[in-house]
């Protein structure tokens, strides 16, 4: 089922366009279209299964980790398409960040953590560096509580701790895009407010793509909202209209309840 | 600080991807260096006994005749030694490494598991050589003081069973190495059984419990038969060490190319043949078959250790786990 | 229906099977035993006999002519030069076939075979290998050396390093990986920056596992360094170890050399079984964490 390409009218940072992508035989997404608009939150969501994940993660390409699972059409970043065999995968991932649904800190240092993206491309002093950390972790709110333990352990921090160390170290190597896959349901009330705060504060820098199972998260947080349902885009529009308004049957099945 | 960062140049990128090609080279090269010393092996094994191969064809397998002077060879006494001893060998190791592994899974109490486990491994950490040395030194006296005439006397005059007791009990022989080969191998078979053991499911053996079943019955009829295809595989793991193993059974085993049906008497296996006389061999012909028998021993080892990995491997995907 | 009625008298069939059941387990505690009961005796053997002849000429004085005493230096520096030296070339390859088996090789037919052959090899014949490198090494030179015998040590420790570094790698989570990848890093990065660093307590006990084992493998030495009655160090020579000397002197007929030799057995048994026992206690810990 095709599905329909909103032209916003804002600037759009990402354009999906006719995405198909299969797992082996399985076909996951079925001709995905969709902008994504700059300096804005838009989220994916729908019930398990309908490949919001999926399309958020053919974004940075990292499907390519395993065999078997492949992409085509096209998703265009800045207007170039990503998922030509010519485009270079790390520069794509230096420009896209993204967080997991579970933390991942490094195991190492909480400076290092931070430290080991930004020395992937960039050479910085010492100091540039200390100041880099500095920076990337206020971002993420999270400096005051480990300004003092920067030599301890990653893991050693809380999950809420974790997940923002994580976001910090997606931030440090300024991206343009970062992409959160369900990134508070691995953790309690509290840390998720905090991260839906930090995400509410972020998208005045960066353009951000959530996906989350959580309908009233992406009511909170989002702009844009895209709903899917085993593959297909079923409908796509800004987040107060598909809530209160939704043009699609389904999607009003969905908000309401009527299926998880 | 400013939330965008200059755009990475290509010579950057190029050697990134250069290094990736590089390093993937390094780990492809160094695992295919396996199957290259496999070839390795058995082309030099064949390459070095080829001598003896073509001057004694088929027949070195079943002759019975070792004499580097008039240089006939023929690996019957060796052969036999080996299948004989590691037969042993598994006589004593499996059922005592059964027990271990019901004793470790059923048995014991929590907090002895773990050390008790450990001890067992440490068994297998000895090295053979201390096996040896102990064999010769110390359990031979003991078997020729009180096992040999004990089993003399009560079995060497049954019909058959007693030919396997005649003759001079001086401690040494194919029984003692035997025995010896077979605790020395407990650990390995041991090891694995437990750990196939404990990859029956919970809810299985829990069921069985339910309905009343004792801890015997619930591994006899439970445990067991959904590992069996992996305690199988144990065993033939541990047949595998038992044939290939040397130092703990060249001290006692007597070295003797003399074929004989008695478990008292010496005789030799393939590996102590190798031991004891490749360094002094006597000739061309003498290294040349002595290195045939090695490629008989690595055929057969080879071929025991492919059907148990195979067997653990079957397990192993069936449910997931690593053994 | 109604339940069924108590059985009168004795239920001879319960009884039967709790019998059963007590005696195999008996049998299974006994088996137990036995085990314990061989190790413990074939420890002490080895350290009260060895204790005999332990003082400072151990470590001071090389292996004697027949009939003097002497000590065990030689054959001490030999066996931790080879076994250094097996390490130093060992471990690479190993670590580096590991990664491959568990990083590059998830899916192919050839990590498949590799992954069979190795675990193979883990098992065979040491004494074959040494009939390899025999071949292989010792005849081109002309003449035994401790570099082959190295070689030969290095072969056997190699399986072993692999499938630990295999295991270990395995254990590390995807999502590790993958927050690696998603910062940009390149693949060798990647495993290098993050996956060895987050497996690298298992793999180090792979390889202390690997070199308690090569430790005291005397087999492939038989044919390779052989012995060295004096003092060596040259790589290209003969050199003098422990398990050959042991080998040679226990089967001897001089009480000296007996002495001597289990001196030498202690000393490597016990070397053997601090490293194993510490390696296995950080394997159980890196397991867990993962």
């Amino acid at each position: 089922m095709t599905s329909l390409p909103l032209p916003l009218k804002a600037a759009t940072k990402l354009q999906v366009r006719d995405l198909n992508f299969y797992y082996g035989e399985f076909h996951a997404l079925k001709n995905i279209s969709l902008d994504i608009g700059t300096n804005m939150v838009t989220a994916f969501i729908g019930p398990s299964g309908c490949g919001k994940s999926t399309l958020l993660r053919t974004i940075n390409r990292m499907y390519e980790l395993y065999p078997g699972q492949r992409a085509t059409g096209e998703i265009l970043l800045d207007g170039k398409n990503v998922l030509s065999p010519r485009a270079d995968l790390f520069r794509l991932r230096a420009r896209v960040g993204m967080v997991f649904q579970k933390p991942t800190p490094f195991p190492m240092s909480i400076y290092e953590n931070i430290a080991f993206g930004v020395r992937l491309y960039e050479k910085l002093s010492r100091s540039d560096m200390d100041d880099r950390v500095e920076w990337a972790l206020q971002q993420a709110a999270l400096w005051g509580e480990v300004k003092a333990k920067l030599g301890q352990s990653g893991m050693s921090l809380s999950g809420g701790q974790q997940q923002r160390l994580c976001i910090a170290r997606a931030i440090a190597v300024k991206p343009e895009v970062v992409l959160l896959d369900e990134p508070a349901s691995a953790l309690d009330p509290i840390s998720t407010l905090k991260i839906e705060e930090l995400i509410y504060e972020l998208k005045k820098n960066y353009t951000l793509v959530i996906v989350t199972h959580n309908m009233q998260q992406a009511a909170r947080v989002s702009d844009y909202t895209a709903f899917m349902y085993l593959g297909d885009m079923i409908e796509f529009a800004d987040t107060n209209s598909i809530f209160t308004n939704p043009s699609n049957k389904q999607t009003e099945d969905y908000i309401t309840g009527r299926y998880g | 600080m400013k939330n965008t960062r200059s755009e990475i140049p290509d010579s950057v990128l190029q050697r990134q991807r250069l290094l990736d090609r590089v390093f993937q080279g390094a780990t492809t090269v160094s695992a295919i260096l396996v199957l290259l010393i496999l070839g390795g092996i058995i082309i030099s094994l064949f390459v070095g006994g080829w001598q003896a191969i073509t001057t004694f064809g088929a027949k070195f397998l079943y002759t019975n005749e070792w004499n580097p002077v008039t240089e006939r060879f023929g690996a019957l006494v060796p052969i036999y030694g080996t299948l004989v001893s590691s037969i042993i060998a598994l006589i004593i190791a499996v059922p005592i490494s059964f027990g271990i592994a019901v004793f470790l899974t059923e048995v014991a109490p929590q907090r002895l598991r773990r050390p008790i486990g450990t001890a067992v491994e440490l068994l297998a950490a000895v090295p053979s050589i201390i096996y040896g040395m102990w064999g010769l030194f110390v359990f031979a006296p003991v078997m020729s003081t009180y096992v040999q005439p004990w089993l003399q006397e009560h079995f060497g005059n049954l019909w058959l069973v007693g030919h396997l007791f005649q003759g001079t009990m001086m401690g040494i022989g194919m029984l003692p190495a035997g025995i010896i080969l077979g605790i020395m191998i407990i650990p390995f078979i041991c090891a694995i059984m437990r750990d196939v053991f404990l990859t029956t499911p919970k809810f299985l053996k829990e069921s069985a419990y339910a309905l009343g079943a004792t801890h015997w019955e619930v591994v006899w009829n439970v445990v067991l038969p959904y590992t069996r295809v992996g305690a199988v595989g144990g065993v033939f793991l541990g047949l595998g060490r038992a044939l290939g193993e040397t130092m703990a059974i060249t001290f006692v085993i007597g070295n003797t190319h003399r074929f004989s049906a008695s478990l008292f008497e010496p005789g030799n296996t393939i590996s102590s043949t190798l031991a004891n006389e490749f360094t002094e061999a006597v000739g061309d012909l003498h290294t040349s078959a002595l290195i045939e028998l090695g490629l008989v021993l690595f055929m057969i080892t080879f071929v025991v250790l492919a059907v148990a990995k195979f067997l653990l491997f079957s397990l192993e995907s069936r449910d997931g786990t690593k053994t | 229906m109604a339940p069924r009625p108590e059985p009168s008298g004795i239920d001879w069939r319960y009884l039967r099977r709790r019998a059963v059941n007590v005696i195999s387990l008996t049998f299974s505690v006994l088996g137990t035993l036995f085990g314990l009961f061989f190790l413990f005796w074939i420890l002490w053997t080895t350290v009260s006999y060895g204790i005999s002849a332990f003082d400072l000429k151990l470590f001071t004085q090389s292996t004697p002519a027949p009939g003097n005493t002497g000590g065990l230096a030689n054959a001490i520096i030999g066996s931790l030069i080879m076994v250094g030296l097996a390490t130093a070339i060992g471990t690479p390859i190993g670590i580096l076939a590991g990664t491959y088996l568990a990083e590059f090789g998830r899916k192919k037919l050839l990590a498949d075979v590799i992954r069979f052959i190795n675990d193979i090899l883990l098992s065979a014949p040491s004494i074959i290998v040494g009939l390899f490198i025999y071949e292989l090494v010792v005849v081109r030179i002309g003449h035994f050396s401790a570099l082959a015998g190295a070689l030969a040590l290095a072969l056997i420790m190699l399986p072993v390093v692999i499938r630990t570094t295999e295991e270990m790698l395995r254990l590390v989570p995807n999502t590790l990986r993958e927050a690696a990848l998603a910062l940009g890093a390149p693949r060798w990065k990647m495993v290098t920056g993050v996956a060895y660093r987050a497996a690298l307590n298992g793999i180090i006990t792979g390889v202390l596992l690997s070199i308690a084992r090569i430790a005291g493998e005397t087999a492939p030495l038989l044919f390779t360094a052989l012995n060295n009655q004096f003092w060596s160090t040259d790589l290209g020579q003969p050199m003098a170890n422990l398990p050959v000397v042991i080998f040679q002197f226990a089967m001897s007929p001089y009480k000296e050399w007996h002495t001597l030799a289990w001196a030498g057995a202690m000393l490597i048994t016990l070397s053997v079984l601090a490293l194993s026992i510490f390696a296995r206690t950080l394997l159980r810990n890196a397991r867990m964490e993962q």
